[in-house]
């Protein structure tokens, strides 16, 4: 299990416009074991501080910490981190030419240097988990969105990740299937996992965070438990975004 | 519509001129095909008109060279017998150039997207280059080029020369390819830890095969006709054998006749293929 530190985060991007201002100046701490969920508007910075955290967008300044290992110092390597920490896609991204077995076993097989037969029994052990063992020979674009998506956290899971990352995981799923998959991330919550989500899941933040984060316009505006969060929030852009969604 | 659709739009469109196009006609499920210019005229079920037209092609010119073999034995059997013993060669160069050309632009599309801006100039500098040039140039070019240092026979020159020239195209349908996989693929095997060369390796090309597939088809159709100007290389094509009866019994016309059925025929083979072959990988995909 890992603690991640974010420390002073910043990102633009450049866009023929200008420069875009993504994230401002956040910072947050997430402890081992802690669930912490982001919430806000689109466009208000959530996924990108989400990317950078396991390097899929570089900071332009700033320190993400995790277990103390400063992953924006030159001399870290990130492959490293990123084997670590787990990411779960809004678009689940799963490899379409391969069975679900294959998705889960190729990064522990090609990574990780795990042979062929205990991966293959670590894999099925986690599609059991996530109730699709009956799915392992199965390629992913037979199976329902929410299938897909359980079968990206086992995938993820493969790593043995000491945190997991999620990325509006529920976004592109049909309403009958979010619960199929928010059962999975409870039960992951339950079991300790340090977890750092975007989700637009209320419900799900009530039930299994430690904190709820309330994003706009690329700033941390406030931070709280998810009580305190939804009855009686202090600012009023979070109240606003709250009698929106509510 | 904000400005930044626009923009890419017209880049989209910009690709889409630039001989490499997305099949406007592939469902939008992650099964993306890549036409060459003359992709539309691969005949499909569905595609009536094209089919037809192939059809009455096809028909046409076997129905035509059975009457002059038939009724005209003299001089036509005699023709196609002698332009046909070109057709090995003309083969052979086309197959071998075809497999050179694909790993030339393997290379080449791999290094377009590189991240290394100096792989990405030398592949642009090739492509741009080959582009520039008309393909009979290049063959003498080459011919005599690798002739003034190795001793190499007109066959390898030839399939040499076809694989550079091919490779530049394929290049940019192996990029073209590769950038038409969504781009969370790469970013999901990055997220697992594995490096840019192993998401390459497991993820990203054995998809683009499969994108690509059809226009390396079109490539080979295309290769097949290009093939004919290996002729001026001394090699004993298709084209060549006709060319050498001509100048033995001066029957120009007759021999120009039957040297084009044969290519019209083999071509209007090779498109129904590729067509097949595009079908299957649609109901698969």
């Amino acid at each position: 299990m890992a603690k991640i530190e974010i420390q002073n985060l910043s990102k633009d991007f450049t866009t023929p416009n200008g420069v875009l201002h993504a994230v401002k100046n956040a910072s947050l701490t997430v402890n081992d074991g802690e669930v912490v969920v982001i919430i806000g508007p689109s466009g208000s910075g959530k996924s990108t501080m989400l990317r950078c955290v396991n390097g899929l967008e570089k900071p332009t300044s700033g320190h993400i910490l995790i277990d103390g290992v400063d992953t924006t110092a030159p001399s870290t390597d990130i492959r490293k981190i990123r084997e670590d920490v787990g990411m779960v896609f809004q678009s689940f991204n799963l490899f379409p030419h391969l069975t679900v077995l294959d998705n889960i076993t190729l990064a522990p097989i090609k990574v990780r240097k795990m042979d062929r037969k205990s991966a293959e029994e670590l894999a099925m052990k986690l599609l059991k988990r996530v109730g699709l063992e009956e799915k392992a020979e199965v390629h992913p674009p037979q199976l329902s969105g929410g299938q897909q998506q359980r079968v990206a956290i086992a995938r993820a899971l493969a790593m043995n990740p000491k945190a997991m990352l999620f990325d509006e995981p529920t976004s592109a799923l049909d309403p009958e299937m979010i619960k199929e998959v928010l059962d999975v991330m409870l039960s992951l919550a339950k079991d300790g996992m340090t977890m750092l989500l975007v989700t637009h899941e209320m419900g799900f933040a009530r039930a299994a965070a430690d904190k709820v984060v309330f994003m706009d316009k690329g700033e941390i505006i406030e931070t709280g438990t998810p009580e305190k969060m939804f009855t009686n929030p202090e600012s009023e852009r979070t109240q606003d975004f709250l009698n929106h969604i509510l | 519509m904000d400005s930044k659709e626009i923009e890419e739009k017209i880049k989209a469109e910009a690709i889409r001129q630039h001989t490499v196009s997305v099949d406007p006609n592939a469902p939008g499920k992650g099964s993306t095909t890549i036409n060459m210019t003359d992709g539309v005229l691969i005949p499909k079920k569905g595609e009536k008109h094209v089919f037809t037209s192939w059809r009455l092609t096809f028909f046409g010119a076997l129905i035509l060279s059975a009457v002059l073999i038939i009724f005209f034995p003299d001089p036509y059997r005699q023709i196609f017998l002698t332009c046909l013993r070109g057709a090995p060669v003309t083969f052979e160069v086309t197959i071998f150039s075809i497999i050179g050309a694909v790993i030339i632009g393997t290379f080449t599309g791999l290094g377009s997207v590189s991240k290394r801006r100096w792989i990405n100039m030398i592949c642009g500098v090739y492509v741009e280059l080959i582009r520039g040039i008309p393909l009979l140039v290049q063959l003498i070019f080459i011919y005599y080029a690798v002739g003034s240092f190795f001793h190499v026979e007109g066959m390898m020159a030839a399939i040499f020369a076809l694989s550079v020239c091919f490779g530049a195209y394929m290049g940019e349908i192996v990029r073209a390819g590769i950038q038409a996989i969504p781009k969370g693929q790469m970013e999901a095997a990055i997220a697992l830890g594995m490096s840019r060369s192993q998401a390459f390796r497991y993820i990203i090309l054995p998809q683009t095969v499969k994108v690509i597939l059809p226009a390396i088809g079109n490539e080979f159709i295309s290769m097949l006709k290009d093939s004919s100007l290996v002729s001026v290389l001394a090699l004993e094509d298709i084209l060549r054998c006709g060319r050498m009866y001509i100048s033995r019994t001066f029957l120009s016309l007759e021999t120009m006749l039957v040297v084009a059925l044969i290519y019209l025929i083999i071509t209007l083979v090779l498109s129904r293929l590729v067509g097949l072959l595009e079908e299957r990988l649609h109901k698969n995909g």
